[in-house]
């Protein structure tokens, strides 16, 4: 709780007096990365779902994420946007410790799920994950019918009454926006979906095991125009009951369904603050420049 | 983020659709300014044929708006534009809705040199037309000239000497009522001048808000309701602000 204060202080000191007092604050703070506290940080009335303190992450020797810190808010959607290669995925993958399963990967500081650091020892992992779901680029449905693809979390939880997981099966695809679409062949393979339902499923697949957090990895880039409007449009209506942090190269996709908006390049932090700002009146060069699509 | 050009996109393309969209809005600004010019002279000098050019030249004014309006939209539909670059789009679309008006006020003048021209010489208002004419066709290059350059300083400018126009207009008005009071024959030909001041003053207050707009384009603050000392104020931070960041 003092540490929340702590940050929302900080912002207060540099959004008032602009440039010099935020280096001032960053250098009192011996942050090295004084931009990874940018001037406007929006989160003077959010509820922090997700907060990373002074995260480092090395791949072997090289350094992926360098001295990250930034708060995630309840119930909204937080885009990370940035080229390829600046670790966009690497944070996001950070959030449920999908990391943990590279050899070489190595973390320090922390990242803190409602109050807890989810890096302590003892943190069980499968719980975390069960927490903090996750979509990737590509669908990726099991070999098994719509209904059991969606009933699968609950099954590997021991639920077993037929009652209980139709409920949620319908819940979780009505969720997903696919149920209209679906109802009637429940017990078709998932493999004959279209690509945009099959993204669908695995979405529902994610929330049919009351996530708080959802991950999406680059969710609509495999998709056509209008699958990746109907992902857009769930995303929207998701965020009612999630907190949602997605991945994406479609800037306007960031533009159009986020809250909030992250750039990274080659592993720091550029800006973070909310949409309309950064997509307007970027406050560092680096990001206008790459919104704009100009020269690095 | 202050901006200070539109270039160096990856796609050259980009690059010339924005490049095209500031020449031409400079090239109907250039025509705008040539329009108020010709008609405060026309007014000036009683020259009726001037006159009826200026009129006959709204036309080329209005079409310049229409079609540099389709650009902006082809470019918002085509390349979705963002952050300066989205600021540069809206900016001009704005700005050319200013300039046709400034057409039309120029055409209005030219029409009350017409009605003049017939009637007889108006026997007052001459100075204060040529006087205020020189401050609004100066506030109207400025704006433009700090539109091109992306000068936040002329741009400034700009907006502080619309205070000065706006004074001298009430002054302006107070001696045309005075001699209307004095000679009530001169009544008709007083209002001529009367309304060409008037659209010399809404000249001014367009060439302000394209002043106003070049400050929204470069730094990106909304400040057209502002006062002067408001937006100075604004500037100044934001140039502080700039030196900052130039250091580190």
């Amino acid at each position: 709780m003092l540490e929340t204060t702590d940050v929302v202080e900080r912002s207060d000191i540099s959004t008032d007096s602009g440039q010099a007092t935020e280096q001032a604050a960053g250098e009192q703070l011996g942050s090295q990365q004084t931009f990874a506290t940018t001037d406007t940080y929006p989160m003077d009335n959010e509820t922090v779902k997700l907060e990373v303190k002074d995260l480092n992450l090395y791949y072997g020797s090289d350094k992926a994420l360098k001295n990250i810190s930034l708060q995630i808010p309840e119930k909204k959607v937080t885009a990370f946007i940035g080229p390829s290669g600046c670790g966009k995925s690497t944070l996001l993958r950070c959030f449920n410790r999908m990391n943990d399963l590279v050899d070489s990967c190595r973390i320090e500081g922390e990242i803190v799920l409602d109050g807890s650091d989810i890096y302590a020892p003892g943190v069980d992992v499968a719980e975390l994950r069960r927490q903090v779901g996750m979509v990737f680029q590509k669908p990726n449905p099991f070999p098994k019918s719509i209904y059991e693809n969606v009933a699968y979390g609950l099954r590997l939880q021991g639920v077993k009454s037929k009652r209980v997981l139709d409920t949620v099966v319908e819940n979780s695809l009505r969720g997903a926006a696919l149920w209209d679409e679906v109802k009637d062949r429940l017990h078709d393979n998932a493999f004959g979906l279209s690509g945009g339902q099959q993204q669908r499923l695995v979405i529902a697949r994610a929330i049919a095991i009351e996530p708080e957090v959802i991950l999406l990895d680059e969710p609509a880039s495999a998709l056509d125009p209008i699958s990746t409007l109907k992902i857009e449009e769930l995303i929207y209506e998701l965020k009612d009951k999630y907190t949602i942090v997605i991945v994406t190269h479609n800037m306007q996709q960031a533009a159009r369904v986020s809250d909030y908006t992250a750039f990274m390049y080659m592993g720091d932090l550029i800006e973070f603050g909310d949409t309309d700002t950064l997509f307007t009146n970027p406050s560092k060069k680096k990001t206008e420049d790459y919104i704009t699509g100009r020269y690095g | 983020m202050e901006i200070t050009s539109h270039t160096h996109h990856i796609s050259q393309q980009f690059n010339i659709e924005l490049d095209d969209i500031k020449t031409h809005l400079s090239e109907m600004g250039g025509m705008a300014e040539r329009q108020v010019n010709d008609a405060i002279t026309a007014m000036i000098e009683v020259d009726i044929e001037k006159a009826e050019q200026v009129v006959r030249g709204d036309r080329k004014v209005n079409s310049m708006e229409v079609s540099i309006d389709e650009e902006c939209a082809r470019i918002l539909a085509k390349r979705q534009p963002a952050a300066g670059d989205l600021r540069l789009v809206i900016t001009v679309t704005k700005a050319i809705t200013d300039l046709e008006r400034i057409g039309d006020e120029a055409a209005k003048i030219a029409r009350q040199a017409m009605a003049l021209g017939r009637d007889g010489a108006a026997p007052r208002g001459y100075v204060e037309m040529r006087h205020i004419g020189q401050h609004v066709s100066r506030m109207l290059h400025d704006s433009l000239d700090a539109f091109a350059r992306l000068d936040l300083d002329v741009a400034l400018k700009v907006v502080q000497t619309d205070k000065t126009v706006d004074m001298e207009y009430s002054t302006a008005m107070r001696e045309m009522i005075t001699y209307m009071i004095e000679d009530p024959r001169s009544i008709t030909r007083v209002l001529n001048i009367m309304w060409s001041l008037r659209s010399l003053e809404r000249i001014g207050d367009h060439a302000r808000n394209i002043a106003q707009y070049v400050v929204y384009l470069v730094m990106g603050e909304d400040v057209r309701h502002g006062s002067y000392e408001e937006i100075e104020e604004q500037v100044q931070q934001e140039q502080q602000e700039q030196k900052n960041s130039d250091k580190s």
